[in-house]
């Protein structure tokens, strides 16, 4: 009965876990790895006004995401060394708050939303991740060639007719969709830890960008299965716990 | 393959004095003057990177084109290997001189600057085009890797690639060029 309980948030998890990891190689490549932040609070805050509104949070979340990730590409030339990414981490952030502090409603969700509390994960959360996670992984898997050499070599990249748009379009909606269901399960800053710290501590000792993303892989996943295991152990909020398992792991290898 | 016709190349505004150069299959040429007159904004308006602002500049179509710009790749923190830049451009490790081809499974950021700007540039060189521009290619340099690319240039050349080289190197564009343009400083300048 417990196990039947629990197996719905684990298997979510743990496909995020999988996804994350991967996709905050690709980020730290671009040097955008603000944008896990900002994609999550941007999440959180159309969540809350989703729910106002007598939508589903979800729907809300990856909506403003999604809208986020692709409109930021038409002020790229204006908001450029990460500046859209501070703007919609404040906005996202302030529009939750505010949203937290004068609806009973939202407060409870703004509550788990920034606590992480993936142990309320439901199956239709499950289903959005058993489908979503492969075809972002394809998705991935698609535009890495293209992602690497536009950042190593961007003046080939253009002069042999490869067009850049649907290469960031492409990434900028990924990112921006996978921290949207990330934030719903995982919350703002678990999904955060994991995008972040698997690749910071994978580059620093992969030989390749192939075990790069291996390492990257690993650490994540394990992360998670230790943070699972202890969050409900302790019962404690699980975005936290894997939070402080990721900072202790990245403070004894750096 | 490539025909330009007293052209005055910029970005912002016009940088070089008026331009003749042509370039044949199989054909190296330098491009070579002071600093300052244009040499590689005239290079990236072959690629068409760079506006030209008057003139006439004529590329077979259909041209595969590969740039070697004096930037380096940014790979410092990033676990990339130079199998795998090689992999990017399609270009064959095939080649390459023993002291690098032994290190192509280190990761860039370990190498040194002469070993990593070697790989950089054979990544273009090597990878499949018809037209290759190269602006400044023996910076960071030994003698070795000079002789080495010297080499290779020909070999390249004989394969039936067109190559434009940027060089502030006399002897390198002596020894690696079929002939060579001299730009000359604009009027204003």
């Amino acid at each position: 009965m417990i196990s039947d309980l629990f197996l719905i948030p684990f298997l979510t998890g743990l496909g995020l876990a999988v996804l994350l990891p991967l996709l905050g190689c690709y980020l730290r490549l671009r040097d955008e790895w603000l944008a896990a932040l900002a994609y999550s609070h941007v999440a959180a805050a159309g969540a809350l006004l989703a729910l106002v509104g007598g939508l589903p949070p979800a729907l809300g979340g990856i909506a403003a995401a999604g809208l986020a990730g692709t409109g930021k590409r038409l002020f790229a030339a204006r908001l450029a060394g990460g500046a859209a990414y501070a703007l919609l981490l404040l906005g996202g952030w302030a529009v939750s708050v505010l949203m937290a502090a004068n609806q009973p409603m939202a407060e409870r969700l703004g509550h788990a939303l920034f606590d992480g509390q993936l142990y309320f994960s439901g199956s239709d959360q499950l289903w959005l991740v058993a489908l979503g996670v492969p075809a972002a992984l394809l998705v991935l898997r698609g535009l890495s060639a293209h992602l690497l050499l536009a950042h190593t070599y961007p003046d080939f990249f253009r002069i042999r007719g490869l067009r850049a748009w649907p290469t960031q379009i492409g990434f900028d909606l990924l990112a921006a969709l996978a921290l949207a269901v990330a934030t719903m399960s995982l919350g703002v800053m678990g999904a955060f830890a994991l995008v972040f710290i698997p690749p910071w501590l994978a580059f620093r000792r992969a030989g390749n960008w192939r075990s790069g993303l291996l390492w990257s892989l690993a650490i994540g996943i394990t992360a998670y299965l230790g943070a699972f295991a202890l969050a409900l152990w302790l019962d404690q909020p699980f975005g936290p716990i894997l939070a402080i398992l990721l900072v202790a792991l990245g403070l004894i290898v750096a | 393959m490539l025909r330009a016709d007293a052209v005055v190349a910029g970005w912002d505004k016009p940088a070089t004095s008026p331009v003749d150069f042509s370039l044949q299959a199989g054909e190296i040429v330098g491009l070579t003057g002071p600093n300052g007159v244009g040499k590689s904004t005239l290079l990236a308006a072959f690629a068409g990177r760079a506006r030209v602002f008057s003139g006439h500049l004529d590329l077979r179509p259909g041209l595969r084109l590969a740039l070697q710009t004096q930037e380096v790749p940014p790979v410092d923190g990033l676990p990339l290997s130079g199998r795998e830049l090689l992999a990017l451009t399609d270009a064959s490790p095939d080649g390459l001189p023993p002291w690098l081809a032994e290190r192509l499974d280190i990761r860039l950021d370990r190498l040194s600057g002469g070993q990593r700007h070697y790989l950089a540039l054979w990544a273009v060189l090597h990878a499949p085009a018809d037209l290759v521009l190269l602006d400044e290619p023996t910076n960071n340099l030994d003698a070795a890797g000079v002789r080495h690319l010297t080499a290779h240039l020909h070999e390249r050349a004989r394969e039936g690639c067109g190559i434009v080289v940027v060089s502030h190197d006399a002897a390198f564009v002596a020894a690696a060029c079929d002939r060579c343009v001299v730009l000359e400083a604009r009027d204003d300048q």
